[in-house]
Order: C-alpha cells, then sequence, then structure tokens
C-alpha cells in the first residue's frame, strides 16, 4: 500500500504576500485530515494548491491512480487533470452554490456527474441519483426542484451527493459546515462521518471548527501565517497541544 | 514469559504556554513491564499522572522522554515517537482504553457505538452487533434504549455504554481509567467480571480503580506513582 496523495514542500505566493508556505504531508487510503488555523493562515490556499483548483508556486503535488500509479499533478494535461478532478475526487465547497450547478435541477445536479464518467442511460441515472439524495437525506420528490428552492442545509447536503455519486477515493472539504445553523450541522457532521467511514474515503477538511475537527478526522494539521505549525493524531493535538498558538487555539474554545 | 507491555525511562512535561510557559513535571523515569493476561493497577494520589501514564500509553499524550513499546502482531512498536498512522492501527487491534465518559456522537444509536470497534475490524455486522446486544445486556442497559442516541442517556447510561464499546473487541492490553466509578454494585460487579474474562483471553491490562477493594479484586500487581 502507499500514499493516496504525497505533498512536498508546496508553496504559494500572491506577490510579495504568503500564502501558504513549505507544507509537506501524506495521506493514505482511508485517512481523514483536518488542516485547521484562523483566518488568513493559508489553510484554504494549501487545499486549493493540493487539490488541483490552484497552481502552487514550487513544489510537488503526487497522486496515486487506481492503477496504482503515481502521477505528478503539475505534469498531467489540463483534460487528464479535470477526468480527475471530475472522477476520482470530489471537492465540497462552503457555499454551496459554488460547487452546485444552480440552473438545473438537484436531479441533474447529481446525474451530470456520473455522465461524466461515462454513464449514459436515463432510466439508471435518475435511479442512481434518487438513491444519493435518500442517502444524504433528500426526500425523493424534490429531484426536480432547482437547488434554489433548496435551504443552505439541504444545498450543502445534495454538494456532498453530487461529489460522492462517481464513488470518488478522495474528497476534499472547504468549511463544509460553515455558516450553518448549529443543529443543522450537526445532521451534516454525522452523516459526513457515516458516509467517509462506510466507503473508506480519504478526506482533507478544512475548517476553523476544532468539534468538527475531532468528529470527522483522524489526523490534524494546525496552520498560523501560512505555515504548518504542529501535526499529529486529533485527539493528541486537542489533548496535548505543543505550541503556544495551538494550546490558544485549543484554550479558547468552550468545549470541544 | 515476555511482557506485551514495555516502559523505559518515560518521562511527561507540559509546558504550559498560555501560562508563561510554566513548566510541569508530571511523570519521571517511568519503568514497567505487564505481562500479557497480567493486571497492574496504577496508584497514586490525585495529580501523580495516573491517567497521564495510560494516555501516553494510547499515545493520546507525547512523551516528553522514554519509550513506550507495545507488542503488535509479534513485533514492537514505540508509540513515543511512533507516526499516527501507526497508533491508529495500534488502537485499532492491540491497545483498547475505557474511561467513565463517553464521547457521544450525534444521531448514532448505542448499539452501533458498541459495535463500531468490531465493523472496523471488518467483522460481520450481524455478528457485530449480536456482540454489542450481548455487552449491553450485560450492563443492564434496557432493550429500548439500544436504538436511540446516547445523548440524553443519564451519565450512568453513558459509561456503560462506553465500557461496553471498549470491551466490544478484544485487545491484547486494555488500558482501564477508573471503568467503575459512579456505578452501583450491580453493575461494578459485572464490569470486573468483564474485566477478568478478557484477562483469561490473554489481555494485559494497566487500570486506575479509585475504590480499594475493586483494585484488589481486579488487579494482582500495584504499581505506585
Amino acid at each position: 500500500m502507499s500514499a493516496l496523495l504525497s505533498i512536498e514542500r508546496v508553496s504559494k505566493n500572491y506577490g510579495p504576500r504568503i500564502g501558504c508556505s513549505d507544507a509537506s504531508f501524506e495521506l493514505w487510503p482511508g485517512e481523514v485530515l483536518a488542516i485547521v488555523g484562523e483566518s488568513g493562515s493559508g489553510k484554504t490556499t494549501l487545499l486549493k494548491c493540493i487539490s488541483g483548483q490552484m497552481e502552487p508556486t514550487s513544489g510537488k503535488v503526487r497522486y496515486s491512480t487506481r492503477a496504482g500509479r503515481e502521477v505528478a499533478l503539475d505534469a498531467m494535461s489540463e483534460a487528464e487533470r479535470r477526468f480527475l478532478i471530475r472522477t476520482d475526487w470530489g471537492f465540497v465547497h462552503q457555499d454551496a452554490r459554488e460547487g452546485l450547478r444552480m440552473g438545473v435541477s438537484a436531479g441533474a445536479n447529481v446525474g451530470e456527474r456520473l455522465m461524466a464518467v461515462g454513464e449514459r442511460h436515463y432510466g439508471r441515472i435518475r435511479s442512481t441519483a434518487l438513491d444519493w439524495l435518500g442517502r444524504v437525506e433528500i426526500a425523493g420528490d424534490r429531484i426536480d426542484d432547482s437547488p434554489w428552492s433548496y435551504s443552505g442545509g439541504m444545498r450543502q447536503r445534495l454538494q456532498i451527493a453530487r461529489n460522492l455519486v462517481t464513488a470518488p477515493r478522495l474528497i476534499f472539504m472547504d468549511e463544509p459546515t460553515g455558516g450553518l445553523d448549529v443543529s443543522v450541522q450537526a445532521r451534516l457532521l454525522d452523516l459526513l462521518r457515516g458516509l467517509v467511514r462506510r466507503l473508506g474515503l480519504a478526506a482533507v477538511i478544512v475548517t476553523h471548527d476544532l468539534a468538527v475537527a475531532r468528529l470527522l478526522s483522524t489526523r490534524m494539521m494546525v496552520m498560523q501565517g501560512g505555515r504548518v505549525i504542529e501535526t499529529g493524531l486529533t485527539d493528541q493535538i486537542l489533548e496535548d497541544p505543543q505550541q503556544p498558538y495551538t494550546q490558544l487555539l485549543v484554550s479558547s474554545v468552550l468545549q470541544v | 514469559m515476555t511482557p506485551v507491555l514495555s516502559i523505559e525511562g518515560l518521562s511527561k512535561e507540559f509546558t504550559l504556554h498560555q501560562q508563561g510557559g510554566t513548566r510541569i513535571t508530571v511523570l519521571e523515569n517511568v519503568n514497567l513491564d505487564v505481562m500479557a493476561g497480567e493486571a497492574m493497577s496504577i496508584t497514586g494520589q490525585s495529580g501523580r499522572g495516573k491517567s497521564t501514564l495510560l494516555k501516553l500509553i494510547y499515545g493520546s499524550y507525547k512523551a516528553s522522554g522514554g519509550t513506550v513499546r507495545v507488542l503488535h502482531n509479534g513485533a514492537w512498536v514505540n508509540v513515543a515517537g511512533a507516526q499516527p498512522r501507526d497508533i491508529l492501527r495500534l488502537r485499532q487491534q492491540t491497545i483498547g482504553y475505557v474511561t467513565q465518559f463517553l464521547r457521544v456522537i450525534p444521531r448514532i444509536p448505542a448499539i452501533d457505538i458498541v459495535a463500531e470497534p468490531l465493523i472496523d475490524r471488518d467483522v460481520a455486522p450481524d455478528v457485530a452487533v449480536g456482540r454489542a446486544r450481548d455487552l449491553l445486556a450485560r450492563l443492564n442497559i434496557p432493550e429500548k434504549l439500544w436504538h436511540l442516541s446516547p445523548m440524553t442517556f443519564s451519565g450512568g447510561e453513558q459509561q456503560r455504554v462506553n465500557i461496553a464499546r471498549g470491551f466490544a473487541a478484544h485487545h491484547p492490553i486494555l488500558l482501564l481509567d477508573e471503568p467503575t466509578a459512579s456505578l452501583d454494585e450491580e453493575n461494578r460487579s459485572r464490569v470486573l467480571s468483564m474485566i477478568a474474562e478478557a484477562r483469561a483471553a490473554g489481555s494485559a491490562v494497566v487500570a486506575v480503580f479509585h475504590d480499594e477493594e475493586e483494585r484488589r479484586k481486579a488487579c494482582e500487581r500495584e504499581v505506585a506513582l
């Protein structure tokens, strides 16, 4: 077995300003890594660099394909990269509107990804879409509705269904519960936890919420000022933080 | 007999950066061997580092010095210094850890919480759930609660769900942090018999017991911190 994703010294500068600096880590199949830190710490920049949404200034991102071949993201053609992102990977945006096509129905949002991997049979696409709406707890009779008519929590669940329908091996999430009501958050979190465990997915989750990290992740990476300052098991970081900033972060939370 | 857990020169110091960098030394040069099937209790006054020692063995605290070697699938792994993914593998197969407190996951029913460690080992779901039912029944959790999330359970019920989860899968090393605290007489003796069964199946037990009588019943060796 080898690492699914290998990140080697990835940096991103915005002109003279540092986005993220010198980040390295490996992600193995089934692992869920949480990247935590305050706003401006570089966690979203790093997530975009490793998920092919943004070109890093320097460093390497390598992915191990289903065929067991290791590919460097920057050495792939644009077409290859887009195919990988559409099929093997998923990306859940904080704002569901960025991850959904708001102009088409909920069912089409899920079905579209299936068509991207070659499914053409309308009946099968519809029944798979229906099955996935059920799995994310959206009533089947809402399949033909526009995502505009959905609540924030439903849109987020729809975005998750759209991402998972092609059975990706790796999913990236940027503040998946940000901006949702606490009760809606809880439902989304245990739904995500269940899906990730059942499907054996690997995931990288960016969050500023330590409770989200605790519930979903097995490993954690703490960022500050664009740098990774501490890494370890999630419970170890939360119970025995070493760095001053991590201690401040953990002690600022009422209860994790 | 050879040990399954071997601790050498273990120390733990906390640096409190939020409090002017105060350093607190909790453990210094702890040496300890535990054999398969042996039960050892850790004694000492409050603040002497009993729970800290268990957390260092489990890997949720980082050691400041020394080694914590654990026999895992026939090979020694040093928890102090192992990669996170290796510690996760150790926890899944080798080291179990039971405290008084259940970390409740919203909406997951009690029966699934108990069965989860077995499911994680790829045990067939019906076998896993069967084992979970046996344990919940044994610890007197009323059957009508099994399919509810423990979110609304009483403290004692949550504690017993957590114990059931901790004993669901066999672990060659079992760490127990006051597992019987605040349980009634009947449930206490059930937990003690579960500990005895785990030992008979070969588990080494390292435990912290508040109550002296229970400590004597459960463990044959004592180490004072």
